[in-house]
This record gives structure tokens, sequence and C-alpha cells, in this order.
């Protein structure tokens, strides 16, 4: 488990960083977290010409907070854990990111990596795309804002061309009325998830946007509207609706009527969840 | 000594710890024994069933820093197949020899001057195969259609016996209730945390071996290992490592790779180290064997079990090599198990398939015995209706010393009441009320128990039983169980203990001192012990090494014995200085003294220092300075009779599981609420070290129930390949282990110890099997209990659906009904008429433009191409040489089309229809389905994705052909591209 040989190169600005990547494109891997890339290079899976190495690039870790919270590429799973201005403005990602991985490899993993990585089980994605966030692209040429539903096109396939650096993520500062909650059914603590879904309840609008990810090739996102007095009846039906509408498979782990199931379960879970939470507001 | 002053019993601290916990200990990779030393990477086969036809290593030789290449043929015309016990027709080399027959098979091995540069060369290497269909499970193997493994043997199934004792057939004919079970067991594999290592160094000047590897025992190996070298016993030193980090069997199959090894040190004429990294570890060590079982059970009215009848098939892997078929045998002597039943019929059968060979993983037989009868009983519990603890306490045997109907002999034990322990331990009322308040609130709550009797100290001979009484008596005859221990005190009055163990973190040395310090009278802090073991010191036997359980029970005996001696040379010192009997005289506290005969005492350390500079005046009956060799072996330990009948081990423990769980009907995830385990294990040398190998244990069986299985495709492709698919707990994922003692000695050691540390690794996963039926209803149950497995199982479904083997592909299939674990159709438009569509797909210099990353595409016939294609998908890519076979065609409808595609990532084969219709004036509606599989190394990492990249890798070709034939440029922008690409994944989203 040695990788093939490669070019290592470090940046220390995201001009340098752009412009070996316009100039190498796709033989290009970029490193931050490497909790992803580690395994593959020692598999062999990927055999890069180079490895961009991003972490020494300052400006890349900011966590800002605006009309929404933009986080720098860089920044690591355990610091957006633990920053006020995530736990308050992007409650979702607070509750999502405590199934990312284990604590050792949040110390490492960033938020960019796992968002340009787009493993279709990944949670980091699914909330984003779960709370219409937008992902920042840059190249030598241009920058460019995508939203996550453009973004994500097939498992670990984005729409980032070779030449762009994904730079920052821009997560929708949820509004006072916004509830969420955040369910995902894995193996093991810390494993992939074989279902996991977000839920974003706008109070006021009885508005509800539902996340499913590990259901098909990119996160799958639907909205339907809650009309007052929600029950656990129309939870269910919603749930079970919902979950008709997904493409399943069937692998090692789990067959496709066992992650409809799943997704029903976690569906409801998630739901009822952030209906309480809108409750506990009346 | 009184009991409280005593060191054996107590929990000292473990000796090994502090080296261990601040990375000081040193194991193989930290070894640089000899100077030059190179490095070794390992070609191994993709296919799990492959004919080779050639290799080429050419370009790997020519990569600056490679030193030297072991092919296959350097290993045939330079060793002898590894012997086994049943015929010399199965031949076994430590690599593929003609026929790769599993996968990860070591194919080659590249000498280098670093591991990097060595696996750089290694995909150099050119390997073409021939891949044949692959003999997967038991059932395939059994077929008697199935591809044959050995030519040479011409059957799957390469061993048969059966046994016989009492009358089972006249018991079963009068028995009130017959109950049956069948398990299929799977495999699974120990997963310690260092993998194996070898470095060796061969010295043509006097053709000797010197190998140093954390080869754990037993040294019966060493005997053949020299017959596969072609070298004598003295050419081959085999040294052990100062550390081992975890073995639990598992490294005695790094024999193998010891011959391979020393072969490359050999052939390139240096030193060669080869550290085994976690992929090839999950691939190519060994795993436990799978058997398929048939238990029959014959009761009375009253629930007591008169006779067993037993039909194992045992699947050892690609090759029968040593040990097996002793996994099969180990058990043997005790198919009675811990019950009082006299009446036995067994029919075993050993077969090979293409998976890793087998070898000793925690418990070596024991879980495949444990779990169908375990299971067996409680359905029996269900049918009779009795109460399942009610049906054990009625049969489980009551008076020791007792002898199985095979022979062996319970030395002592009270089973009955280490269940009533492991009850109250539970809380068994409260767990029944448990149960009750779960069922009727509509929940699933199983409570579940299993027993066994765990073997300790092996006699060798229960390898033989293997054999009828007429093929052993041609044989040199196999028997005992002895251990060796050396107690030496130096010229400045330490003591120094050699033991014949190899402890791969059981905290050995710590024990012994305990000992010693006990035997001598000194502390264990001054007590020095060696494990290492080098062949050259000639302090070893062909049972030296570290497994089932011999290190408590013969080797601490021997170090008894050998300390008892030196204590009666230090009491003769003594006494002669006092003027008293040595009787007299007491040795406690590094002090000997005559209590009761005058105020005299004597450093111990003096004593022992007298003998050595004042030789001239040795008391009475001492014949020298202490240095006491002990072999523990006791006389019991024999062949077996002309009725198979023969004492499997020395000791016997006695252990009772007990768990309360509930299980989840929506996910499948089951919670256990409480787990007991309770132990008779004889005396407890350390407490402390105690504990932590039942925990251990816990963790392996408890690993085994719930996540861990080596799971292959039906072609032979191991899907279990790395830790993401091969899943052990960890920490979140273990219960509360409640460990419980009650401890009859044995007669048969000299501290009255048994064996422990397997007996959770045996009976965990019954144990949640039993729970688990109890809450579920469920009856056919087999591990690893995976949520996504339990769930199917209680909604009607197959537990393992995607390993159903696919409809028989031979190499050359016509059309029928497309075959493949990938399935998938789509559609395109394409806005042209359908014969261009048709002349772009068969036309090869079209083709070429088309297919994306083709780099060169030939029609070898009407209907065959062959295509050099790099597919590459979110960067993970490599260059695949691929056949494609055109067949079934009506121009210009339809055509079905077969490719089978080979890289050094893996291997893909599919089939495909494609269907052109003509839906408008000049637009062609194309639709395709296909069926796939994917092998191979991509396979093998990459499971959860392969679904996707076969959609993109076929969506992009359909993009391309539609550009293409719209006379556009496949390529684009990359917007465009990615727009297209999106169009046309969007139209076959809804796809199967």
């Amino acid at each position: 488990m040695k990788p093939a040989p490669f070019k290592y190169v470090r940046a220390d600005s995201v001009e340098e960083a752009l412009s070996v990547l316009a100039k190498f494109g796709d033989d290009v891997r970029v490193v931050a977290g490497g909790q992803s890339l580690g395994a593959m290079l020692n598999m062999r899976i990927v055999t890069p010409t180079i490895v961009l190495d991003i972490n020494r690039i300052i400006g890349l870790s900011k966590i800002e907070s605006g009309a929404d919270i933009v986080t720098g590429a860089m920044v690591r799973q355990a610091d957006a854990l633990s920053n006020s201005a995530i736990r308050r403005h992007v409650g979702l990602l607070a509750q999502a990111l405590p199934h990312v991985g284990h604590y050792q490899t949040r110390n490492r993993g960033t938020l960019g990596g796992s968002v340009a990585h787009a493993d279709p089980s990944a949670e980091i994605p699914l909330v984003l795309a779960t709370l219409g966030g937008e992902i920042e692209l840059r190249s030598a040429r241009r920058v460019r804002r995508v939203a996550a539903k453009q973004f994500f096109r097939s498992a670990l396939v984005t729409i980032r061309g070779g030449d762009e650096l994904v730079t920052a993520l821009h997560w929708p500062r949820a509004s006072s009325d916004l509830d969420a909650a955040f369910f995902e059914f894995a193996v093991r603590e810390g494993d992939f998830a074989i279902v996991a879904v977000a839920c974003a309840f706008e109070r006021g609008a009885r508005r509800m946007r539902l996340g499913f990810g590990g259901c098909g090739e990119v996160p799958h996102v639907v909205e339907v509207s809650a009309p007052s007095g929600t029950n656990a009846n129309w939870v269910e039906e919603i749930a079970r609706e919902l979950s008709k509408q997904l493409d399943f498979r069937s692998d090692l782990l789990a067959s496709a009527n066992y992650r409809r199931s799943l997704a029903t379960v976690l569906a409801r879970k998630a739901m009822i969840a952030s209906i309480e939470k809108a409750r506990a507001y009346a | 000594m009184a009991a409280s002053e005593r060191w054996v019993g107590k929990s000292l601290e473990r000796f090994e710890d502090a080296a261990l916990l601040t990375g000081r200990a040193r194991f193989m990779d930290d070894l640089e024994p000899a100077a030059g030393l190179c490095h070794a990477a390992i070609l191994r086969s993709q296919h799990g069933s492959a004919d080779i036809r050639s290799i080429d290593i050419a370009a790997a030789l020519a990569l600056p820093g490679v030193f030297g290449v072991l092919t296959p043929d350097d290993v045939a015309a330079m060793s002898n197949p590894i012997g086994n016990m049943v015929s010399r027709k199965l031949h076994y080399y430590p690599c593929a020899v003609g026929r790769a027959r599993y996968f990860g098979e070591p194919i080659a091995v590249v000498v280098a001057e670093s591991r990097y540069v060595a696996e750089d060369a290694v995909d150099l290497i050119e390997v073409v195969y021939d891949p044949k269909p692959a003999v997967v499970t038991i059932e395939d193997a059994l077929a008697p259609s199935s591809t044959r493994l050995h030519d040479d043997f011409g059957s799957n199934v390469v061993h048969e016996r059966t046994f016989r004792y009492g009358d089972p057939e006249g018991e079963f004919a009068k028995a009130a209730k017959v109950v049956s079970c069948r398990v299929d067991y799977p495999r699974v594999n120990s997963t310690p945390i260092e993998t194996y290592g070898v470095i060796a160094d061969f010295d043509a000047g006097n053709g000797r071996y010197t190998v140093w590897s954390n080869f754990q025992g037993p040294y019966a190996m060493h005997p053949l290992v020299c017959d596969a070298l072609r070298v004598r016993g003295h050419q081959l030193r085999l040294i052990s490592s100062p550390s081992s980090g975890g073995s639990f069997g598992i490294k005695h199959g790094v024999y193998p790779y010891i011959v391979l090894i020393g072969l490359a040190a050999r052939k390139v004429g240096r030193p060669v180290k080869w550290i085994e990294d976690r992929i090839e570890h999950l691939a190519a060590s060994s795993a436990a064997t799978g058997r398929a079982t048939h238990i029959d059970g014959a009761f009375d009215e009253n629930g007591r079990l008169l006779a067993l009848r037993l039909k194992q098939t045992e699947n050892v892997g690609a090759y029968l090599r040593p040990p097996d078929p002793a996994s099969l045998y180990r058990m043997h002597s005790t198919l009675s198990g811990p019950y009082r039943v006299r009446h036995i019929a067994v029919e075993n059968k050993v077969v090979v398939t293409n998976q890793v060979p087998s070898g000793l993983n925690r418990g070596f037989g024991g879980p495949q015995f444990y779990y169908p009868l375990e299971r067996m009983m409680d359905l029996a519990a269900k049918e009779i209706g009795i109460d399942p603890i009610e049906l054990r306490l009625r049969n489980v045997v009551q008076t020791f010393p007792y002898e199985t109907p095979a022979g062996s002999v319970l030395e002592s034990g009270d089973y009955r009441r280490c269940i009533e322990l492991a009850l109250e331990r539970a809380g068994y009322k409260e767990l029944v009320a448990q149960r009750e308040s779960a069922r009727k609130e509509g929940r699933m709550f199983g409570i579940g128990m299993a027993l066994a009797v765990e073997t300790s100290a092996s006699n060798m001979a229960y390898v033989d039983l293997a054999l009828t009484q007429a093929q052993r008596a041609k044989q040199l005859p196999k028997s005992g169980a002895a251990g060796r221990a050396r107690v030496i005190m130096d010229p400045l009055g330490a003591i120094i203990v050699h033991v014949d163990s190899l402890p791969n973190g059981q905290g050995h040395r710590t024990v012994v001192a305990q000992i010693v310090a006990d035997e001598v009278g000194v502390n264990p802090e001054d007590v020095e012990v060696i494990t290492d073991l080098d062949t050259f010191g000639g302090a070893w036997s062909i049972t030296s090494g570290n497994y089932s359980n011999r290190f408590s029970t013969v080797v601490v005996s021997a170090v008894a014995v050998a300390a008892r001696m030196a204590a009666r040379k230090l009491r003769a010192t003594a006494a002669k200085a006092f003027g008293v009997e040595p009787g007299m005289v007491q040795l406690l506290n590094g002090t000997a003294s005559a209590p009761g005969a005058g105020n005299e005492s004597v450093p111990i350390r003096r004593l022992a220092m007298q003998l050595h500079w004042d030789a001239g005046d040795l008391p009475e009956g001492v014949d020298g300075s202490i240095s006491e060799l002990a072999e523990f072996s006791p006389d019991t330990m024999t062949v077996p009779d002309e009725h198979d009948r023969m004492r499997s081990s020395l000791t016997y423990s006695f252990q009772c599981d007990l768990t309360g769980v509930e299980v989840n009907a929506e996910t499948g995830r089951v919670h256990v609420h409480r787990y007991v385990s309770a132990h008779d294990a004889g005396t407890l040398l350390n407490p402390a070290v105690v504990e932590g190998q039942l925990r251990g244990g816990f963790a392996h069986g408890f690993g085994a129930a719930m996540l861990e299985r080596v799971t292959y495709a039906a072609d032979g492709t191991l899907l279990s390949g790395t830790f993401q698919d091969y899943l052990c707990p960890t920490a979140p994922e273990l219960p509360d282990l409640d460990i419980a003692h009650y401890a009859t000695p044995s007669p048969n050691t000299i501290q009255g110890a048994k064996g422990l540390g397997d007996g959770c690794s045996m009976i965990a996963p019954v144990t949640m099997a039993n729970a688990i039926a109890d809450a579920t209803g469920l009856r056919d149950l087999t591990p690893p209990f995976l949520p996504g497995r339990l769930w199917q199982l209680l909604h009607g479904g197959a537990p393992d659906l995607t390993l159903t083997r696919p409809k028989a592909v031979p190499h050359d299939e016509t059309g029928r009904e497309l075959s493949g674990a990938l399935r998938g159709r789509g559609a395109v438009a394409i806005e042209v008429a359908p014969q261009r569509v048709w002349d772009a797909l068969l036309d090869p210099t079209q083709l070429r433009a088309i297919i994306p990353g083709c780099e060169n595409i030939e029609q070898t016939s009407p209907d065959t191409f062959r295509a050099r294609i790099r597919v590459s998908i979110a960067g993970i890519g490599a260059l695949y040489e691929v056949q494609i076979r055109i067949f079934d065609r009506e121009e210009p409808e339809r055509l079905k089309l077969a490719a089978r595609g080979e890289s050094k990532l893996g291997f893909g084969r599919g089939e495909a229809l494609v269907t052109l219709e003509e839906a408008d004036l000049g637009v062609t509606q194309l639709t395709y389905e296909y069926g796939a599989d994917v092998g191979g190394r991509v396979a093998t990492f990459g499971q959860r994705m392969l679904d996707g990249v076969v959609k993109v890798v076929l969506a992009d070709f359909f993009d391309r052909l539609r550009a293409h034939v719209r006379g556009e440029k496949p390529g684009g922008t990359v917007l465009q591209r990615v727009r297209r690409f999106f169009a046309v994944l969007q139209a076959f989203w809804g796809g199967s």
C-alpha cells in the first residue's frame, strides 16, 4: 500500500494553487484533510501526476458570518463543529457533523474536501444540498458560485472543472423560525451512512425541505408543504411517499427494500423532531 | 506459603506494558538485522480462478532500484510443494504455479530498494489470465460439474471420513424426538493489529537460510518448511521477533511466506524484508474454515439427549495446507460438547474452493462446531416444550472426571453450578420479566444461552484422527502435549527463565515471573523472562509456540518443574550452610532461612552465586550451578486407539454465556441489554491478564456474531478487501461484558490452571443467535447479524441478496437472458436515422473517436473487436484491454454485444442488448439494457460505487455516440459536455 510516484506541490496561496490547476488540470489531485485521498493514493486507485497540498494556504480556513455563513474550503470539520456561528445559524450542519467519520478524522477532514469528494453517503454534501447552499469555485480565469443541486453530478463526480478549486461553501443563514433535524443509520458509529435524512422546517411558511443521502448517486432534496396541525399520520404518509420516489440499489450491506425502509424510518424521525422543535416555540 | 502471600493468583501489573504503550516495543518492521536489506512487494492474482497464460517481468526488471523478481517458475524449480497429510497430488506452493486459485494469491515477488519502488515494479508486470468459472461455496465445490481446482487430484472433495461411537442408529430409531439443524457457518479473519512479517537471508556459502518472523508456532512447521526449501533442519535458522502485535492463531499461517521470501532472498542474493500490508492480510493470510453442518439430535420424552448425528463439510479454501484438516478434528473427541450423550455418528468431508486457504484463527474449529450444536439444543427445547436452560441443565455432565464417547477425559468441573452463576449474574429473573413486558408492547426481546467446553493443550495426535487406523499404522505416530522451560541463576544471582512460548501480547513474561517467584521465593521483578526463540539455540521442540492455550497449562507447568529444581538446589545449599535438613529451609522474599532452627538467613542471590563461584564445594546431590531444564509432557497424551478414541487435550474449561437482547423490527438493529460470561478455567494465574484475554475473546466473538465475514462474489472476487467492508467491532459496538468465575482446578497441571480466552470467540455468535431467535421467532440464522441481513430475514427476504449467483456465464455465451450483478437500462434520442447509428456502432474507425479514452481499436473478425481503452471516473482510471463480440444482429434494429475487459485495477464483463427504433422521421430512439460484473481490485475497494460507475461509463459512451453521428465533436466545452452528460443521465435515471 504505497502510492505510485507523484510530484508533491504545496501551494502557499490560492493563486499558486490555481496556476498549477490551470496548467495540469485533470492530472492533479488536491489534498486537503487527506482522509479520503490518502487511502485512495495508497491503494493506487488514483495515480495523479501531481498532489497539490492546499493546507498551508492562509485565508481558506475562515468562517464568516454575513448574509450567508461562508466557510473556507479548508475549515476542519472539528472546528466547524465547535464554531458558535455554525451552531447558531447552520444548526443542521452542527447536528450532522458528529456523524461525520470519527473524532480523530474530524480533526483533519475539511468541509470543502468532503464536498469536493462527493461521496453519495456523505453528510456534509447532504446538508449543503438540503439547505440550498452554494459552492464557490475558482480557477485562474474566473470565480463562480454553483448551487449544490447543480454541483453534484453522480457518485464522486461533480461539476468542478479540472482547473477549478473549491474555495468556499455558502450556507444559507437559518432564519429564527427554522427548525432542523438530522438522522442517519450506519452499521457502526462513524461508518458511511446507509441512509441519512436531513430536515429543515420553516415554521412560518410551513415549508419542509427533506434531503436524503445514500439513496441514489447524489443528495436528493424535496420540498413539502406541511398543513397546520400536522400529525403522526401525515408524517408517516409523506415519509412513505417520498421513499417511494427514491432510487435505491442493493449491495452487500443493504438491499434496496431495506434502504427504503430505513429512509422511511429516518424521514419520519427527522420530520417529527423538526415539528416538535417548532412546537416548542409555539 | 499462605495463599495470600503467593504471587500466582494476583493481578500483578504486566511488565510488558510500559514498552508496548510507549512505542518502545520492537516488532518485525523495526528490525534491520542484516546489512543491505531490500524490500519485497508481491504481485497477487486479481482473479479468484484463472489459468496463468504468461508472465512478463521485463519492464519490472528494467525499473531502476529493482534487484530481481521471483517468478512461479523459480518457485517450482527451487522448492518442493508444501506437504499435507492427505495426498501428494494436492500441490501447494506459496505462489500460484500455472493457475491462480484465490483472489490475492501470490504470483511473483519483486525485490527492490524500497517498498515504493517494489510496488511500482509490481504494476509493470504483465500477466495474461484465462479466467475460469469459480467454485466459491461449499455447494459449488460438491457439485459434480464444478471446475476442479486441482486437476491431478480430480475432485474438490479432498477428504472424507466417518466415525461411529456407541449405537447412534439404535438410539435414533427409538428416540421420542429428532431435531435437525442446518448451518452454513461463515469464515472470519483474526485481524491482528500487526500483520505478517518475514525477513530472510540466504547464505550461498553454507546453504543456510536465516529468517526472522512473527511466526507463532507450532514449530512442527519448521521441518515442513525445511522440506519445502530443500534444506536440512540446521540450514533453516528461524528467529522470533522481539514482540508480536497480536496473532490469535493467524500467525501460524505465515509459514508459506517464510518459504516464498526465503526463495526471493536466495534468487536475488540479498537479504529481503517483507511486511504484509492490511490489504494483503485481508485477502491472503488465512481465515478460519467455513463449515456446512447438518446436525441431528435424538431426544427422549424427558429431553435427554441420547444421540448426535453430525455431517460436517469443511471449506479450507483453495489448498489443503497444514494444519488442516485439523480444524475439523480439534474438537472431535469432545463432539459431545458439555453433554452426557454417549452415541455419536460423524460424517466429515473437506472441500477446496476458490477462497483464501484456511488456518488457525481464534477457537480453531470451535465456533463452527458449537454454533450448530447450541442452535440445535434451542430448537429442541422449543420442539419438545422444555425451557432451553432447563434442557441444558438436564443434559450437562455432572460427575467428574468424565470420559466422553470419543475418548477425552473432562477432568474437573461443576457445569451446573457455572450455569447457575451465569443466571445469577445476569439477573435472569429480571430479564424474563423484561421479555414479558416487551412482548406485551409488541417489541422483540429475547434471551439466549450457549455452553462450551474449551479444550486446552491439544494432544497433537488429534491431527491423525483424519486418518483411519489402517492409515495411521503405516506412519510414524504423533502424540503429546509438551511444554518446556529452563530456569537459570547466573553468576550474579539473577534469575533468567526461557520458555518455549511465543506470546503475542498475552503477558506471558509476567505470569512466568509470578510462578518462578512463588517457587523460588523471590519477587517477580527479580525474574527476567525470555520468550525469544531461535532454532539455533536448541531449546525448542516441534510443539514450541503459542496456540491452543498451551501456555497456561503445559508451559507454566514446565516452568514450575524447572523452578522447583532450582529451589531444590538453593535449599540444599542453604541447608549445608545452616547445618539443617533441606526440608527445614524456607525461601521467601529473596531470602533463605531456617525458621525454628536459628536466626540465620542468607540472600537467595548469594546462594545461587555460590554454586558458580564455589563450585568446588557443592552440597550433596547438587551437580552444578542452576540451569534447570524441564519438559512437562503428560503421558496421558497418547495416540488414538483402534476405535478412534483419544484424549484430545490435557485440560478442559467450561463456559456459559447468557444474553438478553432487543431487536428493532424497522432497522434490524440488535441492542444488547445484558451479556454475561461465566467461566471455569481452573486456577487463575493472573486475574487481570485473564480479564484482558476474556474481553479480547469476546470482541472477536461479538465481531463474528454481528459484523465480520470473509465474503466473496460468485466469480471469486474478494468483497471484504478493506476494513471498509470487513467490519470489525470498535469500542462503541461492544456491549458491556460481565464476567463471572467459578474455578475447579485441573488435576492435570501443576498450578491447576486450564486454558481460556477462546471461549467467547467460540460461543458469542451462537449465544447471540439464540437470543435473536428467541426475540424474533426466526429459525434459520447464520451470522453476521448485520442490521441489513436481519431485516431481510424479518421481512421474508434472502439475507445475502447480492451474493446470489448470477446465471452461469460460460466464456463464450450466446444470447440468452442478460446476467450480471450490476444491471440497468437506458435510452437516448439521436437525431439521425437508425442506419447511421448502426453503422457507427460497428465501424472501428468511428468507434475509436466515440469511445472515451479509446487508444486503439481493431476489428479482429466480422463479429469481434479488440480495444485498448482508458476508463477514468473521478480520476480513478486504468488502461483496459477489452474484447468485444457482437451477436444476434438484426440490422439495423437490434444487436447484442458481450464484452470483457482487464486492467491493473480490475476486470469486468458485461452483456448488452441495444435496440434502435425510428421514433420519428430522422430520429432514432436507442434503448439499451445491460448486465455486468466487475471484479478485481476496484471491486474489492469500490463496491459501493460500482453501480454508478457503470452507469456513468455507459452514459458517457452514448452521449459521445450521439454527438458523433450528429457531426458534433465529441467533447466540446466542459459545460456542453456536462449538460449533455446530465441529459443522458436523466434519461436513464429511472432505470432498474
